[in-house]
């Protein structure tokens, strides 16, 4: 599945300078694992030592938090994009 | 000839990430490089602390603690925010079975009636250092309020996401003063993430966003303030909503600043977080125990605080278990009840937050975590005129009668029969 990825700014340097990375995978962490392999940089900046997601990184999948859709878990189909969003302070 | 450089009489702190402890260079980013933790101002050490009798001199505003304030120099603007009042509340020691309670009333913050006016008065400062010329937000209401009084106020322009279906006060408190308002078609969480895009896009000072290092400071005032109203000492409990859990994160680090300065040589107070039952993920945190935070999909009237995807929760859950607290969801009647309680009781009209916060207290009392023994301060962050909605329906409709003397005097027959 071809997937797009975008990161925050402060990531961008770490891929070249890509706001939006094409990746493929058919979960969410497939999708991380294949930019992780091709940016070595990013891949401690895109989950922990055991692999998992971070607590203050939201990735959404299109719209939706991938906490409420399983994760690293959850499907990916073609065209989906994944958006990197660091916590944010209420409002 | 002198040269002036913008912000030039204004320095923001260096910042330090959270998370892996990586240090930085004063800069409008709330984010680690290393591992996208959040970052945190430093203050220095050494630094000179003003002793009680000077804060004491200085004007009634959160600039008195500038020490304690991410911002080093004279404040640009809104140097006049905060010290709001704090009020003595004997009924409601009787309700909660407490020997004192008193409310921090944030419902009269200057200019916008929220405790956000503290963290954008913080927050305007650092973008002032920065050389930044326009702020924005993403908001609930109340820091939508609060970014657009500031900046009317300061002569910048604004951009305000909120979503599309916030109150009409909310709405209109934000429109009258001017700014770039913008309804978003979707939830909190949502209006987040794009806001995240949008620093990242325009460069503008988002202020819960790119300058959330130094705003989230500005919430410390509210603890500086309870300590210095109460004699330069600590209630034993204080009560707080919970949006990001950023207010009671910052309550404890206020409260342990003041002990290491030496303002405060006392016990640190147990800290409460209360949240609607609609979105609770914080309080499901301290109750499961783990560190392992669940968003949700908010469904509550509690508009101010439905944040389904706290930033700062596993933070404030630390904060609240470490302190010996603990936490309460209430229902959005329970919370409408703790609206017309706090009306009625102390005078103060605060709106949807500020009822959970009173009706936690209360579910909290029934559960026996206060003693007899206990101060407790309730943090009331927000005005009720802002969230009348709530009350639809919920308060009795006033009579219509003619001006003629006999039919009031039937009324007061009436109510005298009542009572």
């Amino acid at each position: 599945m071809a997937v797009t990825l975008s990161l925050p700014a402060v990531l961008t340097r770490l891929a070249d300078g890509a706001k939006t990375l094409e990746a493929q995978g058919s979960t969410v962490g497939a999708v991380v694992n294949d930019v992780a392999a091709r940016y070595p940089q990013l891949s401690p900046r895109l989950r922990d030592e055991s692999g998992n997601p971070y607590p203050f990184v939201t990735i959404y999948l299109n719209d939706e938090d991938i906490r409420l859709k399983g994760g690293f878990e959850a499907p990916v189909r073609d065209g989906d994009e994944l958006t990197i969003v660091p916590a944010i302070a209420g409002g | 000839m002198t040269l002036t450089i913008p912000g030039a009489e204004l320095r923001a702190l260096p910042l330090r990430c959270r998370n892996c402890g990586a240090e930085s260079a004063p800069a409008p980013s709330a984010i680690c490089e290393q591992c996208l933790g959040p970052l945190e101002p430093v203050y220095d050490k050494s630094r000179r602390l003003p002793s009680r009798a000077e804060i004491a001199r200085r004007p009634p505003s959160l600039w008195r603690y500038r020490e304690w304030l991410p911002v080093e120099g004279e404040p640009r603007f809104s140097a006049d925010t905060g010290f709001t009042p704090l009020v003595e509340a004997p009924r409601l020691a009787e309700l909660l079975r407490v020997a004192r309670v008193w409310v921090k009333n944030d419902a009269v913050s200057h200019p916008s009636l929220s405790f956000k006016d503290r963290v954008v008065s913080t927050a305007i400062n650092a973008a002032a250092a920065f050389g930044i010329d326009t702020i924005g937000c993403a908001s609930t209401g109340n820091l939508a309020n609060a970014v657009a009084a500031h900046a009317a106020r300061a002569g910048l322009p604004a951009w305000i996401f909120i979503p599309h279906d916030l109150e009409l006060g909310k709405v209109v408190g934000t429109s009258v003063y001017a700014p770039n308002l913008v309804r978003i078609q979707g939830t909190y969480d949502d209006v987040n993430r794009l806001c995240a895009q949008v620093a990242d896009r325009f460069g503008w000072g988002i202020v819960n966003v790119n300058l959330r290092a130094y705003y989230g400071e500005g919430s410390k005032t509210f603890a500086f303030e309870i300590a210095e109203q109460l004699g330069w000492r600590f209630p034993t409990a204080v009560v707080a909503p919970m949006a990001g859990g950023s207010l009671v994160t910052k309550l404890a680090k206020g409260f342990r600043e003041f002990v290491h300065a030496g303002l405060v040589e006392q016990e640190l107070p147990r800290i409460y977080g209360a949240q609607a039952a609609g979105c609770a993920p914080i309080v499901k945190l301290v109750e499961r125990g783990d560190n392992v935070l669940v968003p949700e999909t908010p469904n509550t009237i509690a508009r101010s605080i439905a944040i389904g995807n706290p930033a700062d929760g596993l933070y404030a859950s630390e904060a609240i278990r470490g302190s010996g607290g603990w936490v309460a969801a209430v229902s959005d009647a329970d919370l409408v009840a703790g609206i017309r309680t706090l009306a009625e009781t102390t005078g103060i009209f605060t709106e949807t937050a500020g009822g959970v916060t009173l009706a936690a207290a209360i579910a909290l009392a029934r559960e026996g975590r206060f003693s007899p023994d206990d101060e407790v301060v309730l943090c009331i962050t927000g005005n009720g005129l802002k969230t009348v909605e709530a009350l639809a329906g919920a308060l009795p409709d006033a009579p219509v009668i003619a001006p003629r003397l006999r039919e009031v005097a039937q009324l007061v027959d009436r109510a005298a029969g009542a009572n």
